[in-house]
């Protein structure tokens, strides 16, 4: 174990040292700022609370957002260093290879759970600080900060199984740039077109949830926005979220399957591939 | 001091058609210093990659400090082992200092000595600077660094002198002739033999991923059959010397076998003049095994 905490260091360390953890921590604090207080800005008189608010449009950005940033950080950490021949010297030491990818990865989680803990945390204090807000409303929004950073940890594992796949770093960040387009947007896009073709006839409720649960993104999202009931009361998807039947552990335990296998498969090919 | 360190038996390792190493037998012993020899591309990396179990040989079988490179439980013979790459690559956000420690975490040896090791290559007053600010030389230093730590029992170094001025690499020998002295086995590979003279013991020169030769440099000369060379300059007057070639210089000279070269000296006039004694150089006996080979 200690060689896995050994190599997650080193990745922390470099991340500090090439910007990425003050990159991303500062984008995600300026965007969750910007979003905290103009956002919520039209809740006045409606009595709804501003927080709520937020937890509903910084998910929508962090689906955007975290997974982009995951597999930037990761779709260049073993085919990057097999090209740059770091890797050779790395395995000449007594370290397993399990314990050369485990250790990345949870030194690459790490940077990405600090960056969305305290950036959004930022936010979160600032809003803490002007007005006083609901219990219930904190408890979604922790929970939204935890839900992002497991949503992150998805997409390094991701990031992961592409960089074990492919020769070189240009090809890995291609299909990297793809994997996103695809999850993010197309999905969701073939999808809503899917249903309304569709009109229900071949669509039913239990395959809805088995097409949401394939989609870590759509995973994310009906975890955040039906939540709670103050948040899933204005947030567009929710009415579709009271339908699927799809407790918080069972969404919950889908990101960390998705995030589980993608690593398991990433270990086992780089077990096998030659360096 | 006479255990096996490396055991290779009829090793084996192709790439698709192309075979990088051809049914090599290997055994390299402790306090040893090899050079293995070889043109780009004769499997010299290969082969000492299939040492570190970068490389699965195709067939045949590989013992590295008695164990088996390739499996798990060769961790414990990887302690013991220090590997330089050709064109060390390190990572360049970290600092020399910073680099070694983490070298010598993993390998699970005290950190604290790492300042006398820096010191020892010559590195220590760039210590606290970024690799990636390091001219080519240093970075091959620090790379020989955490290839010695540890006191490893076998080094494995791919090219180490490539990009090394001729000042850093005496010291660069030195530091080896130590290690070897003190019971390490040392592979130095290297595409030119030449360079190597003087530090080794034992020749090892591939040839498209066949070992053509191992053995002792005067072992190898013997084997090349290149005869050696007398030249002299004969003064005015001294025509009787027919079967004698006149070279550039206005010298002569003839070949003989090794055994006749005392008899030829004797025979030569008083009045001769810068006599010489060419034996085939390093970089002729190469030749004469690639070609060998070829």
């Amino acid at each position: 174990m200690s060689q896995v905490l050994i190599i997650a260091g080193k990745e922390w360390r470099d991340g500090m040292r090439n910007r990425w953890v003050l990159a991303t921590t500062g984008l995600l604090a300026a965007l969750a700022l910007t979003l905290a207080f103009l956002g919520a800005t039209p809740t006045g008189a409606v009595k709804v609370s501003a927080l709520a608010v937020t937890v509903v449009s910084l998910s929508s950005l962090t689906i955007f957002l975290v997974p982009l940033i995951a597999l930037l950080l990761s779709y260049d950490a073993i085919v990057g260093e097999i090209d740059r021949g770091t890797m050779a010297l790395l395995l000449a030491y007594p370290v397993a290879r399990w314990q050369v990818v485990l250790g990345k990865f949870i030194g690459h989680l790490g940077i990405l759970v600090f960056a969305t803990v305290v950036g959004y945390g930022i936010a979160g204090l600032a809003l803490l600080m002007t007005g006083s807000e609901d219990r219930g409303a904190w408890a979604a929004f922790a929970f939204m900060i935890a839900s992002s950073a497991l949503l992150g940890g998805v997409f390094i594992a991701i990031g992961y199984l592409i960089s074990t796949l492919v020769r070189d770093r240009g090809t890995a960040g291609g299909i990297a740039v793809g994997i996103w387009l695809f999850f993010v947007l197309l999905y969701d896009m073939a999808l809503l077109g899917g249903l309304v073709a569709d009109q229900g006839r071949m669509v039913t409720a239990d395959v809805l949830n088995v097409l949401l649960l394939l989609n870590p993104a759509d995973v994310y999202r009906l975890l955040n926005l039906t939540a709670t009931l103050d948040v899933s009361g204005f947030a567009g998807v929710a009415g579709l979220g009271a339908h699927t039947g799809l407790g918080p552990a069972a969404l919950v335990g889908a990101l960390v399957v998705w995030m589980v296998v993608p690593l398991a498969a990433a270990i086992a090919l780089f077990s096998r591939r030659q360096v | 001091m006479h255990q096996d360190v490396v055991v290779m038996r009829a090793v084996t390792r192709s790439y698709g058609a192309q075979t990088a190493v051809n049914a090599v037998d290997l055994t390299l012993r402790a306090g040893e210093c090899i050079g293995l020899v070889g043109h780009n591309g004769a499997g010299k990396s290969t082969l000492i990659k299939m040492m570190l179990g970068l490389v699965r040989p195709t067939s045949g079988g590989v013992l590295v400090l008695g164990e088996d490179p390739c499996t798990g439980v060769a961790a414990r013979a990887r302690r013991e082992l220090g590997y330089l790459p050709e064109n060390v690559a390190l990572h360049p956000s970290l600092t020399g200092a910073e680099t070694l420690s983490f070298y010598a975490r993993l390998k699970g040896q005290p950190v604290a000595r790492n300042g006398a090791l820096l010191e020892r290559v010559g590195i220590a007053a760039a210590a606290h600077r970024r690799v990636g600010t390091y001219s080519k030389g240093m970075r091959q230093r620090l790379g020989l660094a955490q290839a010695l730590l540890g006191d490893p029992r076998a080094l494995l170094l791919d090219e180490p002198t490539t990009g090394l001025d001729p000042a850093l690499r005496q010291s660069f020998y030195e530091i080896i002739r130590d290690l070897r002295n003190n019971g390490a086995m040392v592979l130095l590979s290297s595409h030119a033999l030449a360079e190597l003279e003087g530090q080794i013991d034992r020749v090892v020169v591939m040839n498209r991923g066949k070992k053509v030769a191992d053995g002792g440099i005067a072992e190898l000369r013997s084997l090349a059959a290149i005869q050696p060379r007398i030249r002299f300059r004969a003064t005015a007057g001294d025509d009787n010397f027919s079967d004698w070639a006149a070279v550039p210089g206005g010298m002569l000279e003839r070949s003989c076998r090794e055994c006749d070269v005392t008899t030829i000296l004797r025979s030569l006039p008083a009045s001769a003049q810068h006599i010489e004694i060419l034996r085939p150089s390093l970089d002729e006996l190469y030749a004469e095994f690639q070609k060998g080979a070829a």
